[in-house]
């Protein structure tokens, strides 16, 4: 067993975890934080994606000691503190980015790491920085048309703040 | 009564739950005292288990128990049944041979990943590794994956006791002699070989069961990732572990998705549910991604030889096919209605053939069941009409469009104009096929398309378009007529509308939405049609223990079917309630109208509102004799027929003449799914059925090896549609409604996939054609290998 602590969601916990525990089951069955799911065994479906140190990681491929000392966001704590949620967590609900909502938290945190780096993106920087992560309900139609939504709105809000 | 929410794309109110990652899908539940369990599951797609070594498995750290194929042999139980029957030409039983839990010692694997044995721990990384443990003697023997090579003399035999690997053979339509004959006579006959190949439905949540049986109460529970608990609850106590149905539950909390996959009853759904009460304690089992490519239900796979028959004008005077069909090794929970009653009798397609023939042999090989996935039947059928049509088209020199409208059935509403009767059995309900392929082509600008083809093709790069109309059937259906064609269950469906003392609505549906969005659409349905906010109404849905048993969601069925029910109960809460608020106005039933939530006396500003009546049913204090206090409705709905939507899809790709790589450029889609109650949900519903079915003409397919080896089960070798792979879609839509039920509604789950995959094969091809290259056919997935090679031949 390895003790570890971490920063989650600006909370800090300490635990003894086993050395192979993926920080995907850490965060579901330690952290019980099972907003972020496990669609795949080999780190392709993007279901599990979380912020680490403010990037964006797939959870399943690191382990739990391999974050000791980090600081991560989750989808439950990603709207920012004050707003009930996220503007890719109203674009999403605004332009029907998700269907059964399994793939939707991964693609969201993904999206908001994207859309720091890039505030304007076109369709195909959309489409190409979503490509780690699979939806099969929506034709990713709607997806991309939330994460534009999202922009829209992130450029707004920082107008009326600016 | 004014809509105000029907036809509107109202926001989902389930969407709160999943964008703030609270949905509770069957991993996220705990239960105190949950144990997990791990399969060993066979590594051959045919082999003997000689014998089975527990000795090392059993003393690891954390096993609580293990369970063999001799255990669950020793209590004797079967397995899982298929529902559906068919029968031989010849009127034999189709063969059903059993499908185990467990594979006992003696027995043989019948394909990949078959589970001889099940580890059951204190946490799921203690019961890998006890599977891991657990040694097993196999014996390997021959297997065959191929439906058509399954049927060869000489094939590996599955079951022992179908020969020939036969489940059974069938046939439908005209006398074979009849369309023999208009074969014959055709002035021109276009014919194809073809495979429409297997494809792993890969719903992003993998299946999920608990199973938690309580001893001091004598109950189970079951949580699975479910499209239908209550079938789920029926097919297990009553056909595999015998257990008394009411001291059952079965819940199916949020499910990520199912497409067809997440219907059939597995057989870890009965194992863990069995195991419990052995260890009387739950259980949790998750499958892998890597489980779930093996052992999820897979569609499609047919292989197919079909020849159509057109005189001197491009009139179709005949179809004949012949298929075979692969069911796996094992009949699922619906597979032998699938390439039948979903597939055979949908082969009348929008065309006035005259003469229509079916022959298909249901095939038993060494892979995986071959059960519904998104479409159905519908998809394989009308891809096959609509490759032939467009190929018909190119070798006739005649316009795609222009031959398709010539055969066209001509509209119907089915109200002052009769449904439409088939050669194949059904009877159409309402259509007008060449309204959604004139705007089609009118989205499309064909006129100038051609033009374009022509100019592109001098400049060396080969642009394609790819036309496919379809109908299909859904809202599956008349429970007699079902029986009839060998169901084994009704299909109809359930709902309770509960009006609260307070006014509020919950409504018990025996539907299950896992990313439909019921939650909502139902939701406008009953506030439009009460009258009342839909604040104020509640879906409930998914709990056997609430919900009257209900058949579930799969063949777009759910509004058609569950949401006429719901109408049904609104109905008779209604008439009761205008009982109530009669002798509140002390004046007749009949001088009362109901609208916007309240009665009023025709021709007064008497009223009184549904919230009063509400109240009133549940304190009776001065009310009407004779009549029963409360207001809660249940009823049973059991459609008069199935539903038709129908739709006309165009893609237009380029090709690269270098790679063969092909690309996307346009997809236009215009779906007639009857009324629309939610927009924004119906296109949603197109969009992803297009990218599966986009999907399987251009990256997906799983590939079987010669050993049965399923060598690309995984995302990093199943070429599944990422973001990056699709265009932004063309939609639009046309309402004609369905005559035959209360919404006018037909169903759209599964249009966008029925659709599309011809578009974009023919799409391709027409692009080949433009460049000089006059081939047939291309194996689905178009990967740039294959079109390059199709090029070069
Ligand atoms: S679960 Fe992490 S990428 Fe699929
Ligand atoms: S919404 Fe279901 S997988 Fe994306």
């Amino acid at each position: 067993m390895a003790k570890i602590t971490v920063k989650v969601n600006g909370k800090v916990y300490s635990h003894e975890v086993e050395p192979r525990l993926l920080l995907a089951h850490y965060l579901r069955e330690v952290l019980s934080l099972t907003g972020t799911h496990i669609g795949c065994d080999t780190s392709s479906c993007g279901s599990c994606t979380i912020h680490l140190d403010g990037q964006s990681v797939k959870s399943c491929s690191m382990l739990a000691v391999q974050a000791d000392g980090c600081e991560i966001t989750t989808i439950e704590g990603l709207a920012p503190s004050g707003s009930e949620l996220h503007p890719l967590q109203e674009g999403f609900k605004e332009c029907h980015g998700l269907q059964c909502g399994f793939c939707t938290t991964g693609m969201i945190m993904s999206a908001a790491d994207f859309l720091q780096s890039n505030p304007d993106p076109s369709e195909e920087q959309i489409r190409h920085a979503l490509e780690g992560n699979f939806c099969r309900c929506t034709g990713y139609h709607n997806i991309v048309k939330s994460v534009q939504w999202a922009a829209q709105k992130m450029k707004e809000d920082k107008a009326v703040t600016a | 009564m004014s809509n105000k929410y029907i036809g509107q794309s109202v926001r989902r109110t389930e969407d709160k739950r999943y964008i703030t990652g609270k949905g509770r899908y069957t991993d996220d539940i705990k239960l105190v005292g949950m144990t997990h369990a791990s399969f060993v599951r066979s590594p051959y797609a045919h082999a003997r288990v000689i014998s089975i070594d527990l000795s090392a498995a059993q003393n690891m750290p954390g096993v609580v128990a293990i369970f063999t194929g001799d255990d669950i042999k020793a209590t004797g139980i079967v397995g899982v049944p298929t529902g559906w029957q068919v029968n031989f030409k010849n009127g034999d039983t189709m063969k059903e041979p059993p499908h185990p839990l467990l594979i006992a010692t003696g027995s043989t694997s019948k394909h990949i990943g078959d589970p001889v044995a099940v580890v059951i721990a204190e946490t799921y990384a203690a019961a890998v590794d006890a599977s891991e443990a657990v040694e097993v003697e196999w014996e390997e023997l021959d297997a065959v994956t191929d439906p058509f090579k399954a049927a060869q003399e000489g094939a590996a035999l599955v079951h022992a006791d179908a020969p020939g690997n036969l489940a059974f053979d069938w046939e439908l339509g005209n006398p074979l002699s009849e369309v023999d004959e208009a074969i014959a006579q055709s002035a021109h006959v276009t014919s194809l070989e073809f495979v429409n190949q297997r494809m792993i439905p890969n719903a992003i949540e993998p299946r999920a069961y608990i199973g938690h049986y309580e001893e001091h109460i004598d109950k189970y529970t079951l949580y699975t990732s479910t499209q239908n608990p209550h079938l789920i609850r029926l097919l297990m106590c009553a056909f595999v572990l015998g257990l008394p149905e009411h001291k059952v539950r079965v819940l199916g909390p949020d499910v990520g998705g199912g497409f067809g996959s997440k219907i059939f009853h597995y057989t870890e759904e009965a194992l863990v549910t069995w195991a419990s009460k052995q260890i009387n304690r739950p259980i949790k089992w998750t499958e892998t991604r890597s489980e779930a490519f093996m052992l999820d239900a897979h569609g499609r796979d047919h292989v197919t030889k079909a020849e159509m028959g057109f005189d001197a004008d491009g009139n179709v005077q005949a179809l004949r096919i012949k298929t075979y069909a692969n069911l796996g090794a094992y009949l699922s929970t619906f597979a032998p209605a699938v390439p039948t009653y979903l597939h055979g009798t949908l082969l009348q397609g929008l065309y006035t053939t005259p003469k229509i023939h079916i022959d298909l042999c249901g095939m038993f090989t060494h892979t995986v069941a071959v059960d519904a996935y998104r479409g159905a039947g519908r998809p394989e059928a009308t891809y096959l009409l609509e490759r032939l049509m467009d190929l018909a088209a190119l070798e006739m020199g005649k316009d795609p469009v222009q031959l398709r409208k010539q055969n066209f059935i001509p509209a119907f509403n089915g109200v002052s104009e009769p449904g439409y009767q088939t050669q194949v059995a059904l009877q159409y309900d309402s259509g007008n096929y060449q309204g959604v392929l004139d705007r089609g082509v009118e989205m499309l600008g064909y006129e100038n398309f051609r033009q374009m083809q022509r100019e592109a093709a001098q400049n060396g790069k080969l642009l394609g378009v790819g036309f496919s109309t379809y109908v299909e059937a859904c809202g599956i259906a008349p429970s007699a007529v079902v029986g009839a064609l060998g169901a084994r269950a009704g299909l109809y469906e359930s709902a309770q509308v509960r009006v609260q003392p307070t006014g509020k609505v919950s409504v018990y549906s025996g539907s299950h939405s896992h990313g439909q969005g019921h939650e909502t659409t139902f939701a406008q349905v009953v506030a439009d049609k009460l009258g009342i906010p839909m604040e104020d109404v509640d879906i409930i849905h998914g709990d056997s223990d609430a919900v009257a048993f209900g058949m579930g969601t799969y063949g777009s069925r759910s509004l058609a079917v569950g949401g006429s029910a719901i109408v049904k109960s609104i109905e008779k809460v209604l008439e009761k309630g205008a009982k109530i608020a009669a002798h509140k106005l002390e004046c007749a039933e009949g001088d009362l109208e109901y609208a916007e939530g309240k009665w009023t006396v025709k021709g007064t500003d008497q009223s009184v509102s549904f919230g009063d009546v509400a109240l009133t049913a549940y304190v009776p204090h001065v009310y009407p004799q004779g009549l029963e206090p409360g207001l809660d409705f249940s009823s049973f709905y059991d459609p008069a027929n199935f539903t038709y939507p129908f739709g006309c899809h165009i893609a237009v790709v380029e090709v690269d003449t270098e790679t063969g790589k092909v690309t996307l450029k346009r997809f236009i889609a215009v779906d007639d799914v009857g009324n629309v109650v939610n927009p924004m949900i119906v296109d949603g519903q197109i969009h992803g059925g297009l990218a599966q079915g986009i999907g399987q003409a251009l990256l997906e397919g799983a590939i079987y090896d010669e050993n049965g080896q399923l060598i690309n089960g995984s995302y990093m070798d199943y070429a599944m549609p990422r973001a990056d792979d699709l265009p932004m879609f063309e939609l639009d839509r046309q309402e004609t409604p369905c005559p035959h039920n209360p919404l006018g509604v037909k169903g759209a789950g599964e249009a966008g996939c029925i659709g599309s995959t011809p578009a974009v094969v023919n799409a391709v091809i027409d692009a080949l054609w433009s460049g000089g290259h006059p081939v047939k056919d291309i194996r689905m997935p178009l990967t740039p290998e294959r079109v390059w090679r199709a090029m070069q031949s």
